[in-house]
């Protein structure tokens, strides 16, 4: 192509022999696999201001609403069912964890070590979804899924809780609280899922022995989008669970 | 009246001279720059023209300097067309004492009106002139904007809550009313009428009138046939349900939960609407919600009422003349005979 | 049709045969070698095509809303159908040309060029969002088949949620999914320019270009997360019967307006930061001097990129926001226009003692200055807080936001396809055909709009589908005008289309510019660069011994 060495910007000569194997070579647009690392992971930081303001849209909409009706809110929050939130918090602090000890085998070169991590974060984060399912289920037999059938009884003999359950609009600011439940927590969902089918993709590779010491980096980008999708979790657990743990 | 090509719109309230005299130095100080930088262009266009193809520009000289300047000059203009503007904005918003309260309530697509004497006009204002007028406005559907470009003020009705401008004509005339936020398919058709009025016209425009009760007799009225007055009794002295209303409206009002409000429209809307959200120490939250069971037309008149119950009512409600006072004076007088009790 | 080459002057020293040379354009041939190009430059080209398209869909729903208003009675269409037409002008418009147009077409093509790369850093993420962008136009052009929305391109509240029995849902689909599309590209650029810089291209050696993409890309990436988000509540809310920003279901139509502009003001930087380094590549070029106060302008767009986030409540000034917060909303608006106001006046001073060319690209970037100087002023006078309430909601405002939106950014775009075309395409256009256009483009654009101005502040509303008869003759005014703009955007699309065939060939570098895009070949081969750059100097330094070789060259043997 041309007669001059091609220069790449780290000083290399392009061509210069390098042992590396087949999948070493960075794409084409980079010159160093450093570069291409650098790269992917800054796109991976950008990637996840986007989704901080994402949720930051909802978790602002949460605010306005749980100051302009705290009563409805602490009341619908008191239905849901802290344990299995909690359990659930658990189980997505263990996958994380998991998911750290896969980059870990990953940098450590230990291969078998990849997958079993890898399985274990798809079990645990598959168990989350799995918890949120029943709540869902119960939230649906409870008719507080917003919609036609919504209904929203506070089991309490409390005379002004009885009194505030009739109340329509009463009711309506709950269905606002059920509506933000089940979009953000279903989005929230929807990440895990996500996470999940990339997980799967990765421990299709690691299967073929694609990552070892030297080239781990889809692992480790998964790994943030992982942590992330659990740190939202650790605001939306206190938000929507615990709200109502001291007003009743 | 209206030239067939006009290019300025009339002026016709006390505000409006202000605001186009805010606007037209803006417009002044746009062109000047607009000019300057046009004229700037032309002259190092000509000036600097390249001469021979392979010509290329000077180097930069070190322009510091410049660079404060241009970025000091706006600041420093914009900065005082601010403070400007705001005085002008806190005049347009701030409705003087002796402002008359009317209602408009948006719903697609018109505006239904009703004087403080109870006329109801739909599209069409009729209105004295040189007397301020504050319209409360309110909507039933969507947002709508209430906009009279004479009087250089608007203002949005959002559903759900009360928003307020106000404006004293000072031309009679007739002027336009539009909608100016889009409302839906007749959203071009929401326009009506401003027909300012000398003052003796206007009273005996008001005499011809259907008339109707006065939004405080209306809001009375509802106030017993509601049975609001079962539990909201004047009488002092005498535990209640609710807390009394008299002397309330414009009160600070300490709430259940140690905070405390200002019972302005908006309060007593939503504690009609709302009952539980912002409950009065000392009482507990059994008022059962009167939404679906009140118009926007209905509240405003059960709003007008508690107004006149006082402190501030009374100094408001002093502006509408002495019909109002009687109806005032007719309306408390349901409160202090025991009703028998309506339907609960 | 006169084919005289643009470039009165710098070379055709390129011999013939030099076309032949491999390129990106003749690299690889068939529909699957576009379809499936992982090359910046054609992802840049199928852009083109599909932005190309939705303008000119956008200009027909245009023209119709110019045609109905040439009466004050509403008679060439029924109410529904006007409020579905200026909905999709403006839908169609501000999502599927004002905000890709400049990045996606002349960023993708030249983001790598001017930093001297082989392409974007994450090429496959590039396609994807042309699909993506394209997958989005679906769904709204499938609303508009069916019959089209008629909330108006701000979806508020509850009129879209609740009212509303139009095709909300799939045009807000669409929007979400286009949303995915601009992000990408802009996570794109920001890594690029972070990472894949050649050697020796520091910061400040970037061209203007670069930092307003850069700026740009910013606030694609802060903001357009929210509207995504508030377009989906609105979706939920409508499908579902939520009452998230339903009154009647406790929810607060206001914090839909809050979160909506959060995005949709910043969106409005996203829509003329780029046309800003444009017109800054522009002036350098056929001033062939170095833009005067580079720092200044370079930090002016970040200025512009993070004030721009801080001022959206001065939609809302008389939407029951409070009067304190509008205080502040409207001092930081007229912050955000020092920046911009320093620009102009920097490109202005770059004129004094340059070399000016009065080629086609610099009379769109004169005109551009003009242009925009009226739209930024105005903008401050609406953001005055005394004047806003008689004008919010006015033709006041619509001839505002089409001088900064039409007058600054199509006119930008236009002026930078007209530079960059021989780059890309490695032809050229006629120039009295172009230079003839781009008057068209002024004279109609300002016989359009002006008289908008005066409308306004008569008092008519916007989005009015008939309207009181003394407003009429204004109209006809901008409707006429609307006609002699029209005619100034079909000739570029017939010339340049003319021109990819039969245009003269351009030779690498038609206007004797400066720059690493220009240091190539034109068009570039699909790497972009034989060698690798190595960059010793700054970006629009034309008074260099080489520069004067290479132009004094190309002066006499062209």
């Amino acid at each position: 192509m041309a007669s001059s060495p091609l220069v790449n910007r780290y000083g290399h000569e392009h061509g210069e022999p390098v042992d590396h194997r087949e999948h070493r070579h960075p794409a084409h647009q980079f010159d160093t696999m450093e570069q291409q690392k650098e790269s992917s992971t800054l796109g991976m930081w950008l990637f996840l201001v986007t989704e901080i303001m994402f949720f930051g849209g909802l978790f602002t909409a949460y605010l306005v609403y749980r100051t302009m009706y705290p009563a409805a809110f602490a009341a619908a929050s008191s239905t849901l069912n802290v344990p299995l939130g909690a359990l659930n918090t658990a189980v997505l602090i263990c996958s994380s964890l998991t998911m750290a000890m896969a980059i870990r085998s990953a940098q450590v070169n230990r291969r078998g070590g990849i997958l079993v991590f890898l399985l274990l974060t798809m079990a645990l984060g598959s168990t989350f979804l799995v918890v949120k399912g029943f709540e869902y289920h119960d939230k649906f037999v409870e008719h507080h899924v917003p919609g036609p059938s919504f209904n929203f009884v506070l089991e309490s003999s409390h005379e002004i809780a009885a009194t505030r359950a009739q109340d329509p609009l009463y009711q309506r600011h709950a269905e606002i609280f059920f509506s933000l439940y089940f979009i953000m927590t279903g989005i929230h969902a929807t990440h895990m899922i996500i996470g999940l089918g990339i997980l799967a993709v990765l421990l299709f590779y690691s299967g073929r022995g694609k990552f070892d010491s030297e080239y781990y980096n889809p692992l480790e980008m998964t790994g943030l989008y992982w942590h992330f999708v659990d740190i939202v979790w650790i605001f939306l657990f206190p938000l929507l669970y615990l709200l109502g743990a001291h007003t009743h | 009246m209206k030239s067939t090509f006009p290019l300025f719109p009339e002026s016709a309230s006390a505000l409006s001279g202000d605001v186009d005299a805010l606007f037209l130095v803006w417009s002044l100080v746009s062109i000047f720059f607009t000019v300057l930088i046009a004229g700037l262009i032309i002259v190092l266009m000509s000036r600097y023209k390249r001469r021979h193809p392979e010509e290329v520009g000077a180097d930069e000289r070190a322009g510091v300097w410049l660079e404060v300047l241009w970025s000091a000059v706006p600041l420093a203009i914009m900065l005082a067309m601010f403070a400007w503007g705001t005085r002008v904005f806190f005049q347009l918003y701030r409705p003087p004492a002796d402002a008359i309260e009317y209602t408009a309530i948006g719903k697609q697509w018109m505006w239904k009106i009703q004087h403080p004497e109870g006329q109801r006009e739909i599209n069409t204002l009729h209105m004295p002139v040189n007397q301020a007028i504050k319209m409360k406005l309110a909507s039933e559907d969507v947002i709508h904007s209430f906009y009279i470009p004479a009087f250089r003020i608007k203002q949005d009705a959002v559903p759900g809550r009360y928003t307020s401008l106000w404006f004293k004509a000072t031309k009679p005339g007739v002027y336009h009313l539009f909608c100016a936020e889009y409302c839906g398919t007749e959203h071009s058709r929401m326009i009506g009428s401003i027909i300012v009025m000398e003052q003796r016209d206007y009273e005996s425009w008001m005499a011809g009138g259907t008339g109707g009760k006065s939004m405080v007799a209306s809001g009375s009225d509802l106030f017993t046939s509601l049975a609001c007055v079962t539990c909201h009794r004047a009488t002092p002295g005498v535990t209640q349900r609710g807390p009394s209303l008299e002397g309330v409206y414009g009160s600070q009002v300490k709430l259940a939960d140690g905070r405390t409000v200002v019972a302005d429209d908006n309060y007593v809307r939503e504690s009609i609407l709302n009952p539980t959200a912002k409950v009065v120490a000392g009482f507990d939250p059994v008022m059962p919600t009167f939404a679906g069971q009140v118009s926007e037309e209905q509240l405003t008149q059960l709003i007008a009422y508690v107004r006149s119950l006082g402190p501030t009512g009374s100094a408001t409600a002093g502006g509408t003349g002495a019909g109002t006072a009687a109806a005032t004076a007719a309306a408390t007088t349901p409160q202090t005979a025991n009703p028998p009790a309506p339907q609960k | 049709m006169d084919t005289t080459a643009v470039a009165r002057s710098p070379i055709t020293t390129t011999p013939e045969t030099a076309f032949e040379r491999p390129n990106y354009l003749n690299s690889d041939f068939g529909w699957k070698s576009w379809l499936f190009t992982l090359d910046h430059k054609r992802i840049a080209i199928l852009y083109l095509i599909s932005v190309t398209a939705f303008f000119a869909l956008g200009g027909t729903f245009a023209a119709l809303i110019r045609l109905e208003l040439l009466t004050p009675e509403g008679d060439l269409m029924g109410p529904d159908t006007y409020n579905r037409v200026f909905t999709m002008h403006g839908i169609i418009m501000v999502f599927f040309f004002l905000i890709p147009a400049i990045p996606a077409v002349l960023g993708n093509f030249l983001v790598p060029l001017m930093v001297g790369a082989k392409d974007l850093a994450m090429p496959r993420l590039n396609l994807a969002s042309w699909y993506v962008y394209n997958l989005g136009g679906l769904f709204t052009l499938w609303a508009i088949v069916n019959g089209g929305v008629d909330t108006g391109w701000t979806f508020y509240t509850p009129f879209s949620t609740t009212y509303s029995n139009t095709y909300v849902v799939p045009t807000a689909l669409g929007i979400f999914i286009t949303g995915f599309s601009t992000i990408f590209t802009a996570l794109n650029f920001i890594v690029t320019i972070h990472r894949m810089r050649a050697p020796g291209l520091s910061w400040f050696r970037l061209p203007l270009f670069i930092w307003s993409t850069y700026a740009t890309s910013l606030i694609i990436m802060l903001g357009t997360p929210v509207i995504a988000i508030t377009i989906l509540l609105v979706a939920a809310e409508k499908v579902l019967h939520l009452g998230i920003f339903n009154p009647k279901l406790g929810g607060d139509p206001v914090l839909f307006e809050h979160m909506f502009w959060f995005y949709s003001h910043p969106a409005v930087y996203i829509m003329i930061l780029p046309a800003m380094g444009v017109i800054s590549e522009l002036i350098a070029a056929f001033s062939r001097k170095k833009v005067f106060g580079y720092r200044v302008v370079a930090f002016a767009s970040v200025a512009i990129a993070v004030l721009g986030f801080l001022v959206w409540g001065h939609h809302l000034f008389v939407a029951g926001e409070s009067a304190y917060s509008a205080t502040v909303f409207s001092v930081l608006s007229m912050l955000v226009a020092v920046p911009s106001a320093v620009k102009v006046f920097n490109w202005t001073a770059t004129l004094y003692e340059g070399s000016i060319s009065y080629q086609t690209p610099m009379l769109y970037a004169l005109g551009f200055i003009g242009l925009f100087t009226i739209g930024g002023l105005t903008g401050v006078m609406v953001a005055t807080l005394g004047i806003d309430p008689h004008v919010h909601d006015t033709y006041f405002i619509v001839a505002h936001f089409h001088y900064v939106m039409v007058g600054g950014t199509i006119m930008a775009y236009l002026g930078g396809l007209h530079y960059w075309w021989p780059k890309m395409t490695g032809r050229l256009y006629p120039t009295f055909l172009s230079k003839l256009s781009a008057l068209l483009v002024f004279v109609g654009f300002n016989l359009t709009f002006f008289p908008q101005f005066i409308l306004g502040y008569m008092g008519m509303p916007r989005r009015y589908w008939s309207y009181p008869p003394e407003f009429q003759v204004l109209n006809v005014l901008s409707s006429a005008g609307a006609s002699v703009l029209g005619v100034g955007y079909l000739l570029p699309l017939f010339y340049f289309t003319w021109s990819m065939k039969y245009g003269k060939k351009s030779g690498d570098n038609p206007w004797g510019a400066v720059g690493l895009e220009w240091d190539t070949t034109s068009p570039p081969p699909t790497e972009n660069f034989y060698t690798t750059p190595v960059v010793t100097h700054g970006p629009y330094e034309y008074n260099r011994e080489e520069v004067h070789n290479r132009l004094t060259e190309e002066a006499n043997f062209g």
